[in-house]
């Protein structure tokens, strides 16, 4: 599904992306994790384009993201992405967030998007919240539209950038709860998470990251239980002792 | 103190006050309604990741906002307009237009920057063009931000269309200066125009003032 080959970035000297390569095959859950500064969102977002990339390519489904020759709009259908902060449109109520891709990039009629969008709101608990503003929900609540509003477009692959890190923590649950279901139905996914226990619980594979460079990639009980490198080691000794 | 008020110029003149005051609103509603796409678009422009564009639009507004608009009106009325026959009346409109387009493309680039970036990229990754994310999700929010400057700068052109009388635009303004001529009653009639001034803009900020509340989002 997503092939990362020789991907690298540097904004002047400082390198971000350091000869990156990674396979995702479709139906996998893979989790980026490591300290902050490592790469994992710069890569999670130079795979819808959203980040820039100066060296090698990164194709989905076959298709290369970065180049000039490609329809990135209609390549970026197909790619759901949740951001850590939400985002979502403020002056539109929570339906109105789900419903305006469809209608207006894939041109679908806006009662068809309507009845979708209820459901798929439903699906995530919010029924009755269809016609509230993203400012009178909760962060869990907002997180959970902008789940389904990506997942409103029927992408084949959903990337999470950080999706918990600016929840209050009674609210995490409720997140990672949607996006295990959506485990369940054998999305393909890219989860940027500093949320250990979910990373070992559902995803395929860990893909560490420091310093710009992929350091480890292992299944979840190998990574957790006996992780090969001293850098992983160090960062897990850090982070799950506190 | 032994001034003796006499307000009897007004009714006197009250049809010419009314005539000047038509043309006064007239001109400055056409020329509201043109500097506002002008605004918008120079505004686009300043944000545009064209670096020639960008440019373009900020040479714009940097020398349409230096000149005083005095000068821009009669420059309009005597060079471009005799060039292309224009008149007073459409150079009038069209200068203050031009001169208020400067203004909007500032405060329209503001409201666009205020915008967090995030919105341009949750609305790019679900598949819109640019112009779509703008049209659909950036300006719509950037619009009601720039509802209270935009007041402003509509006031500011019902006031500054006083100038164009020195074009021979007979709006209100230059039927005062003949009255006041005529009947020797400054005091009268100016403070009588000032009150029509002030009517006019009072009342236009009362509508915006509308609209903000109609637009006003929980956030």
């Amino acid at each position: 599904m997503i092939s990362i080959k020789s991907v690298s970035k540097s904004y002047g000297s400082k390198i971000v992306l350091d000869n990156i390569n990674l396979e995702v095959p479709k139906s996998q859950i893979y989790a980026l994790i490591g300290p902050s500064g490592a790469g994992k969102s710069t890569l999670i977002r130079s795979i819808n384009a959203l980040e820039s990339i100066q060296e090698g390519e990164i194709l989905v489904k076959g298709v290369s993201v970065h180049s000039k020759q490609t329809n990135i709009n209609q390549l970026r259908t197909n790619i759901g992405f949740v951001f850590q902060s939400f985002n979502l449109y403020p002056h539109l109520t929570a339906l109105q967030n789900v419903t305006y891709a469809p209608i207006h990039v894939k041109k679908m009629r806006s009662h068809d998007a309507e009845t979708k969008g209820k459901a798929l709101l439903a699906s995530l608990g919010l029924e009755e919240k269809c016609n509230e503003y993203p400012g009178q929900l909760s962060g869990g609540q907002q997180q959970r539209v902008a789940i389904a509003r990506a997942l409103a477009m029927e992408p084949q692959l959903m990337l999470f950038d950080e999706p918990t890190s600016a929840l209050d923590p009674e609210m995490i649950k409720e997140v990672l709860d949607s996006i295990r279901k959506l485990a369940l139905t054998g999305m393909t996914m890219v989860v940027v998470t500093h949320e250990m226990g979910f990373a070992r619980e559902i995803c395929d594979k860990i893909v560490f990251m420091a310093e710009g460079k992929i350091v480890e990639t292992a299944h979840p009980e190998q990574f957790f239980s006996n992780p090969q490198t001293e850098r992983a080691k160090d960062f897990l000794a850090k982070v799950i002792n506190h | 103190m032994g001034y003796m008020f006499d307000w009897s110029v007004i009714y006197d003149n009250i049809d010419l006050f009314v005539k000047g005051a038509y043309l006064s609103l007239k001109i400055s509603a056409f020329a509201l309604l043109l500097s506002i796409p002008i605004g918008i678009i120079l505004g686009l422009g300043r944000v545009s990741r064209n670096k020639f564009i960008s440019w373009l639009a900020a040479a714009y507004v940097e020398v349409f906002r230096g000149v005083p608009l005095l000068v821009l009106l009669l420059w309009i009325y005597f060079v471009l307009g005799s060039m292309l026959k224009l008149g007073s009346y459409l150079s009038a409109i069209l200068g203050l237009a031009l001169f208020a387009g400067a203004f909007i493309a500032e405060i329209v680039r503001a409201g666009i920057q205020s915008v967090p970036r995030g919105q341009m990229e949750a609305a790019r990754s679900s598949g819109m063009t640019y112009v779509q994310a703008m049209r659909l999700i950036i300006l719509p929010q950037a619009f009601r931000k720039i509802l209270p400057p935009m007041a402003s700068q509509f006031i500011i052109l019902i006031k500054d269309s006083s100038l164009v009388s020195v074009i021979g635009v007979m709006d209100l303004t230059l039927y005062g200066r003949n009255i006041v001529t005529t009947s020797l009653r400054s005091l009268e009639v100016w403070s009588f125009i000032a009150l029509i001034y002030f009517v006019i803009t009072f009342t236009l900020s009362q509508i915006i003032r509308f609209f903000e509340k109609k637009y006003k989002v929980a956030e």
